[in-house]
């Protein structure tokens, strides 16, 4: 019994010195680790049983994870030294992509470099939050106001550059990262409500001018799916369809008709919460949801216990992005928003934007690292 | 140290600074995971279960079971229309085209060009199905199904195949390739010959394949079989001989009906030009047309016996009456008639035999117009005949209040009214029937049939007796005799109404007639439309076509001679008619 005990305290104590050690987050690497998992049994019954695509986004996992772990040992130091490099070269690709990048389902995103075929629009997800929390770290807090005009702009140029490639949803993340950092940083809140009442015009400007055809038929058809059923509508009429018809106890595993005969389009990338909620019903929803909020709170608490400007700044606009990531998604899938290609984080079938947000977590665990080498 | 004050007031500043924002965040997290579960909980809980039916509904579909339609027979248990499975091949363009590859294997599978299947495919990218060939051969069929090319499926159905062909084409139809009747019989009895399709309930995704076959609703009943009142052997000798007879005189069209006086029933309905049923391409509505019952014509002198049964039945006229014709020709109103052989004052036998119009115009002349009319309508003509024929004309009979002395004069040689063949073959059955009128039939009919009396039967006989005359050695139509039977009967040769009056080298030549004559069991009429040989009397160009469908008919029919006397004994021997 006493032997148990101590047995049990030697792993306890084994695990968090190697944790340690790895300069890792226990909780959060747990949470993720649960989602990865939720994310694999999901995608064997949303691909229709192929191990394959298990295989592969397992792999993916265990690339992203030690993508995860390298960036978590970079000191902060370097992190803060390598922010504006890093959004510069992301800037330059970008326009790289813009000048020759390659078409691929109508939208310019991607840049071949011969060995690997990538979108530095993925870069800008870390670059932008890196490079604003690296602006505000060493000038007067609140930022006065010249200081927040060279953040909006250092926000706004690449979210207008990926949203002409066009890919709203990768622009919107970027957008909001970079916000979050602003907000975070001690924006006024005056500025705040600013932004907010100027949203309404420039949300005007942008339906007018800015948005492409597609996009304004998104959101249309978000007010009103039922108008073009087979065409735009389509997506969210059938993901609709899947949710409600779960009930609270879901169909069952491998049971939802909507995902398993292919009515459900992208089922195993962006609208796999939607196999979630036909399959496991709303008590799978919900558990899904938890576990989000559980990551997403750790970050923030992170955030919270960082020592500096920089730390908490990035730590926590990362966190924030992970959440406007995951509400953007559910609420697309279950209709409260336009649908926009954002996919689940973690769950949703695919490499690059998993290894990106692998990346952020990393660079959440290197800041928050910090702490324990300042308490020596 | 500027830097660190600064850093110190950012410090400050920025960890309260923080904390505060950060509870707000919380707060706006919190709210959104609500507003989440709660959207999700409405989806999932409160909506009316339409959601769920609407799951449902994309995945359970009620597929049809093609049913096998019932077949056609003739009298004697002879098919005549038969259906046999047959496999449809369609696509799904878009998954084809995922399998491009595979498009010359498939077009070779399927014997086409492999251009014409990527035309195909290209074409139809936006549509789901798109069928690639109709009723293939079953076996052909397993052979694409074995190349299990994506997007490529296979349909039961059934395919129509009338043994018969062109020989029965007029009266059977043909059906669509969706197996409904379109013409003939196969439109008349298409609610009895189709069947019921069947239901059964598959699982399919959204490509349409069924994924499985959850139950079977109801099994596809089949449709019932009809058996006609044809007489194939009759339809094919009436066919042949009609087609012979439209050949040599190189006419554009004929028809041939032949009725069973006794039951009302159609033996034979033939017509030229004619078309094969089991050929798709051969199907134009100037072929497949059943001109037999959908065409009018003005009939000319074959009318003649019935106006003569008018005059018969004022109990003024007989056999023997005599009517005077003499010089040859007669004026009515603005109008002059004249006959082709004067034969003076002569008795009607002869009138008719000889086919006079003046002969015929002074009989008609001296009826009221109600008398001459009434019996016309009592022939039936001027209605549609019971047969229920798909697309049958009326034909066209002018009510007698209508009539001027003019119209009466020229409807008692056929003109200013218009007949169908079958009219006129009905017609003819009455007169057999001596005065009954039997309702025509194209199904068969067992037992007797009652009919209703519509001329006196002592004026159907007398009219029979008259029209013996016509097939004599004087009369017009003796090419219609027949060894062994006495043949009662008579011709037309009516001009062609053309612009502004009638045509004076185009003719239409038919024949009516009644065998036995003693006691009439078959009622035939024929009709050939513009012969073009330079012969145009009837009495060259339909009398002999009556006669040769006749004497095999009655043959095969077993029917008893009744002329035996004019038989030369040599003959009789020779064809073993008596022992």
């Amino acid at each position: 019994m006493e032997l148990d005990t101590s047995h049990a305290q030697r792993t306890l104590t084994w695990t968090a010195r190697l944790l340690s050690a790895l300069q890792l987050d226990g909780p959060l690497l747990t949470g993720i680790g649960l989602l990865a998992v939720v994310s694999l049994v999901i995608l064997y019954s949303a691909s229709s049983a192929s191990w394959p695509v298990v295989g592969s986004q397992a792999s993916k996992f265990a690339l992203a994870l030690v993508v995860m772990i390298i960036v978590a040992q970079l000191p902060s130091r370097l992190l803060m030294l390598a922010a504006p490099w890093l959004y510069g070269l992301g800037l330059v690709l970008l326009l790289a992509v813009m000048v020759k990048g390659e078409v691929s389902l109508g939208a310019q995103r991607w840049l071949n470099l011969g060995f690997v075929r990538f979108q530095p629009s993925e870069i800008m997800k870390i670059a932008v939050p890196l490079f604003c929390a690296w602006y505000v770290h060493d000038r007067p807090l609140p930022p006065s106001l010249f200081n927040i005009g060279v953040l909006a702009l250092a926000i706004l140029v690449p979210v207008g550059i990926i949203a002409k490639q066009p890919d709203l949803g990768t622009a919107l993340l970027v957008g909001a990262a970079g916000a979050m950092a602003l907000l975070l940083s001690g924006l006024q809140k005056r500025y705040i409500f600013g932004v907010f009442a100027a949203l309404i015009p420039t949300a005007w400007i942008a339906w007018a001018y800015l948005l492409h055809d597609y996009q304004r038929q998104r959101v249309l058809t978000f007010m009103d799916p039922s108008n073009d059923p087979l065409g735009s509508g389509y997506h969210i009429i059938q993901s609709q369809i899947a949710i409600g018809s779960g009930g609270i106890f879901g169909k069952g595993y491998l049971n939802g008709s909507q995902a398993q005969l292919a009515y459900l389009p992208e089922r195993s990338t962006d609208f796999i919460f939607a196999v979630i909620g036909e399959e496991w019903g709303l008590i799978g929803l919900v558990i899904v949801l938890f576990l989000y909020l559980f990551v997403i709170s750790r970050c923030l608490f992170l955030a919270t216990s960082a020592q500096d400007t920089f730390a908490r700044t990035i730590a926590g606009s990362l966190g924030l992005t992970f959440a406007v990531y995951v509400f953007v998604n559910t609420g697309m899938v279950t209709g409260l928003l336009p649908v926009v290609g954002v996919p689940l984080p973690l769950i949703s079938y695919g490499g690059t934007s998993m290894v990106t947000l692998m990346a952020g977590f990393g660079i959440l665990m290197a800041v928050n690292a910090k702490r324990r080498l300042v308490g020596h | 140290m500027i830097d660190l004050r600064s850093n110190d007031n950012n410090k400050n500043f920025a960890v309260e600074q923080f904390r505060g924002r950060l509870r707000w965040v919380h707060v706006l997290l919190g709210l959104l995971g609500l507003g989440l579960i709660v959207r999700a909980a409405d989806l999932q809980l409160f909506d009316d279960g339409s959601l769920l039916k609407e799951g449902k509904a994309r995945f359970s579909r009620v597929a049809k079971l093609a049913a096998h339609r019932g077949a056609i027979y003739d009298r004697n248990g002879e098919p005549l229309a038969i259906s046999t499975p047959v496999d449809s091949v369609w696509i799904n363009p878009d998954q084809l085209n995922q399998a491009a590859d595979q498009i010359p294997k498939l077009a070779e599978a399927l014997n086409r060009e492999p251009k014409w299947l990527e035309q195909k495919v290209s074409s139809n990218l936006d549509r789901n199905f798109v069928y690639l060939i109709r009723h293939m051969n079953p076996k052909d069929a397993a052979q694409v199904k074995a190349l299990n090319i994506p997007g490529v499926y296979l349909q039961r159905e059934y395919r129509r195949f009338y043994p018969a062909g062109e020989v029965t084409g007029h009266v059977l139809g043909f059906t669509n390739l969706d197996d409904a009747g379109r013409e003939g019989l196969e439109m008349a009895y298409d609610r009895w010959l189709s069947g019921t399709p069947g239901a059964k309930l598959v699982i399919q995704d959204r490509l349409g394949h069924s994924v499985e076959d959850v139950e079977s609703i109801s099994a596809a009943r089949p449709g019932q079989d009809i058996t006609t009142s044809i007489d194939v052997r009759i339809q094919y000798l009436a066919y042949r001989e009609l087609k012979k007879a439209v050949q040599d005189h190189r006419a554009v069209s004929g028809s041939a009906i032949v009725i069973d006086v006794e039951t009302g029933e159609v033996l034979a309905m033939v017509n030229q030009p004619s078309y094969n049923p089991n050929d798709p391409e051969q199907r134009e509505a100037s072929d497949y047309r059943n001109r037999a019952a959908t065409d009018l014509m003005e009939p000319g002198s074959i009318m003649k016996p019935f106006v003569a049964a008018a005059g018969v039945a004022t109990g003024r006229y007989h056999a023997d009456t005599i009517i005077d014709t003499s010089p040859g020709q007669i004026t009515v109103g603005v109008k002059t008639f004249s006959d082709e052989h004067l034969i003076g004052a002569a008795p009607l036998t002869t009138v008719m035999a000889k086919s006079s119009n003046v002969g015929m115009t002074k009989l008609a002349l001296s009826l009221t117009a109600e008398q001459m009319w009434g019996t016309l309508d009592a022939f039936g003509f001027g209605r549609k005949t019971s047969s229920g024929f798909p697309g049958e004309s009326a034909g066209m009979l002018i009510n007698y209040k209508q009539w001027r002395p003019i119209s009466q004069a020229t409807m008692s040689f056929g003109y200013g009214l218009q007949v169908t063949p079958l009219q006129l073959a009905q017609a003819y059955a009455i007169l057999g029937a001596g005065g009954i009128a039997r309702p025509l039939s194209f199904k068969r009919v067992d037992g007797p049939v009652e009919g209703t009396r519509v001329i006196d039967q002592g004026v159907a006989h007398e009219m029979i007796k008259i029209m013996q005359g016509v097939v004599s050695a004087e009369g017009t139509g003796k090419l219609a005799a027949i060894m062994g039977y006495q043949v009662s009967g008579k011709t037309g040769t009516a001009r062609l109404a053309s612009m502004g009056g009638y045509s004076t080298d185009r003719y239409v030549a038919s024949f009516g007639g009644l065998v036995p004559a003693s006691h009439p069991r078959l009622a035939t009429v024929i009709v050939i439309n513009e012969p073009r040989d330079g012969t145009y009397y009837a009495a060259t160009v339909a009398a002999p076509v009556f006669a040769s469908i006749m004497s095999g008919a009655l043959r095969l029919l077993a029917v008893p001679p009744d002329g035996l006397d004019a038989v030369p004994t040599s003959t009789v021997v020779q064809t073993g008619v008596t022992p």
